[in-house]
């Protein structure tokens, strides 16, 4: 966790890195697990319903950075704390507890989705369960992000509120050089808000890797402008995953320092379903994929003697149910009535 | 009742409203300690403090994102932007976000917020610091927007506003803030979406909003004193836009002239005359006339900028023109 060293960001390492499973309880480990796992196939399954065109429009999928969002969600208390990202939110969305059914739904663009088929792939939206979407522009959602951790810091401050929550913010490498992220980044550190900004630095910008369009390709040291922290994590471990978010939101919530983390992930499929990723080698992705964050957590467990590849068949084919019953009631939900679109503009 | 200065006013419906509602609280460039740009929140950091009234950096759209942030979350935050010439900056927050966050939740969410400044020409400021925006704003479902023109209402929309659970543009003027008006001593507030009727007459309509009321009130002084009685309607609210009064004015007077102080093209004004020609097409005895400010950036030396803008003058024309007088 926290290794400042550089990575190389073209191939990854070689070798899967070795997880310390330390004192995690198996319940724990296993849950992890699950959910990683339902991300998977849940994409999976949204790829192929992309391409019968029973799912539209832009459509980004998470297969391979799995472990960052499930890691968050866990070492974060969603009762409190809310969770933001931009259009590559079916994984966090599913991280946050929302209904695969309901997720699966507003995909179909039915009315039976979580936003009643007005959002889509890239606005998964649950007020309950503290998820604030999925926004469509790359790194608008930061300084929303920003606003839920100053309002979490004023309903304490000015309003003696407990338990307040702090805010987690999840974006792309490519985010990072907008003026949001400058503009938010600098207004945490100045207001010392309960926040957690996490790059999901799966190497590219929609179609440009990292060292073409930034000066620089660890983001953790940005955090040095800001007077705030950094740090940087193996997105493809979850262990790391959890232990540094971990540390950080607590560190939000204690103290009220903002965390800025640079999480060193990899998509396996392109940037969104229309695009063919020609930009990267086969050999690039296979690597990544030799350190499959699910893999890793499955191996890892498998040696401390947590799962058999019989229970993970068993767990397999019990998500590949849940994600089929998604699509099947995405199917069989009705279209939204023509009236609903004057439906939901104002309150 | 007292006579007050709009800026007196504004400030009053914030610390009235901030004083009835913990969750209200205002941020932007120099609002606190420098008591605000214009004034506006004067003696509201020493009574309320940080961060209830709080000074930002320079980066609108990131405190406009923060209190968009601070709104889906519980917060009732207005942002003061120094001038809407700045609010530009800001456009992607406003128009991605608070005009569009309960849409895309499918209805989950609300954005309580007051987005709030002077709009509109200034003096001797060239192009960047002198425009009328207004167009911007008003073309955005999910937004609301209003502009009042004196201190009674610029006190009573202000509380609406910030009571209101949808995202609000207050749009003020620079050149309005000393403007004195009556304002009473007793709470009230003045709802959104009803024009007022600033003058009765028979002969043509006059519709406007914002600063540019005064320009209808000299042109109807004006047309009054040549005998023609003018009927001059202030709109306050843009979004939602009071129809029925419009229609019912003009089809009593089957003539009217609608002001507005930004460029003609896709600009508010031109849609209330898109909608008076659509709804009161049989009642019209002439066509409507739009009266907009020259369609260029707006000059520094004041000659010129004033032959740019929208002008008393040209409204007295155009009446007469609507009404075969010209």
């Amino acid at each position: 966790m926290a290794s400042k060293s550089k990575n190389d960001a073209k191939s990854g390492s070689d070798s899967a890195v070795s997880m310390n499973l330390k004192s995690y309880k198996k319940d724990f480990l296993y849950s992890a697990l699950e959910k990683m796992l339902l991300i998977r196939r849940f994409e999976e399954k949204s790829a192929q319903m992309y391409g019968l065109r029973k799912i539209g429009g832009f459509c980004h999928l998470y297969n391979g950075q799995e472990a960052v969002a499930i890691a968050a969600a866990m070492a974060a208390d969603m009762s409190r704390d809310y969770m933001l990202t931009a259009y590559r939110d079916h994984g966090h969305a599913l991280a946050c507890g929302m209904d695969p059914n309901v997720v699966m739904a507003e995909l179909y663009g039915k009315i039976t989705g979580c936003s009643r088929g007005k959002g889509g792939s890239m606005h998964m939206f649950d007020v309950e369960k503290h998820m604030l979407g999925g926004n469509g522009i790359v790194g608008a959602q930061i300084p929303i992000a920003t606003g839920v951790a100053f309002a979490e810091m004023y309903k304490k401050k000015v309003m003696g509120q407990k338990d307040t929550g702090v805010a987690l913010c999840f974006f792309g490498d490519g985010a990072v050089h907008q003026g949001a992220f400058h503009e938010s980044l600098n207004l945490a550190g100045v207001w010392k808000l309960p926040a957690v900004y996490m790059v999901e630095n799966n190497r590219f910008g929609m179609g440009s890797a990292v060292h073409r369009v930034s000066a620089v390709e660890d983001f953790e040291i940005k955090a040095v402008g800001y007077n705030i922290d950094g740090m940087q994590l193996d997105g493809m471990s979850f262990i790391d995953c959890y232990e540094g978010i971990g540390k950080a939101i607590e560190r939000a919530r204690k103290d009220s320092v903002p965390t800025l983390i640079d999480i060193k992930t990899y998509r396996y499929k392109g940037h969104s379903m229309s695009d063919p990723a020609k930009y990267r080698t086969k050999d690039e992705l296979d690597k990544f994929k030799a350190q499959d964050p699910i893999e890793l957590l499955k191996s890892a467990m498998k040696d401390a003697g947590m799962i058999t590849d019989e229970d993970y068949q068993n767990l397999d084919k019990q998500i590949k149910q849940t994600v089929q019953e998604a699509v099947d009631f995405a199917e069989n939900s009705d279209e939204p009535a023509i009236e609903t679109i004057y439906e939901d503009v104002y309150v | 009742m007292a006579e007050i200065a709009i800026r007196d006013a504004l400030n009053q419906a914030i610390d009235e409203e901030m004083a009835r509602d913990q969750t209200v609280m205002i941020m932007g460039e120099e609002v606190a300690e420098y008591e605000g740009a214009y004034k506006v929140t004067r003696g509201l950091w020493k009574k309320y403090e940080s961060p209830r009234v709080l000074d930002t950096p320079i980066t609108e759209n990131g405190f406009t994102g923060v209190g968009i942030g601070a709104a889906l979350v519980g917060l009732r935050p207005i942002v003061e932007w120094m001038t809407f010439n700045f609010s530009i900056q800001a456009l992607d927050q406003v128009i991605s976000n608070a005009a569009k966050m309960r849409h895309m939740s499918g209805g989950q969410l609300k954005v309580p917020i007051v987005f709030r400044g002077p709009n509109g020409p200034a003096e001797y400021l060239s192009s960047q610091h002198s425009q009328a925006i207004q167009s911007f704003y008003a073309h955005i479902p999910g937004l609301k927007v209003v502009a009042p023109s004196t201190a009674y209402d610029s006190k009573g929309l202000l509380k609406t506003a910030i009571r209101d659970d949808n995202p609000v543009v207050f749009m003020e003027a620079e050149m309005m803030y000393s403007w004195t008006g009556e304002v009473p001593e007793e709470e009230y507030t003045v709802p959104f979406g009803k024009a007022a009727i600033r003058r009765e007459g028979d002969d043509v309509t006059l519709i406007s909003f914002s600063r540019p009321m005064r320009l209808l009130e000299e042109a109807a002084d004006e047309l009054a004193s040549q005998g023609i009685n003018a009927e001059v309607i202030d709109l306050r609210s843009l979004r939602p836009l009071d129809e029925d009064t419009i229609y019912a004015s003009v089809r009593k007077t089957n003539r009217v002239v609608v002001l507005d102080d930004a460029w003609p093209v896709a600009s508010f004004g031109s849609y209330v005359a898109w909608l008076i020609s659509r709804n009161c097409f049989d009642e019209l005895d002439a066509q409507v006339e739009l009266v907009h400010a020259e369609d260029v950036p707006m000059p520094y030396n004041h000659k010129l900028e004033l032959a740019v803008q929208v002008s008393t003058e040209k409204v007295v024309k155009a009446a007469k023109r609507v009404l075969y007088m010209e």
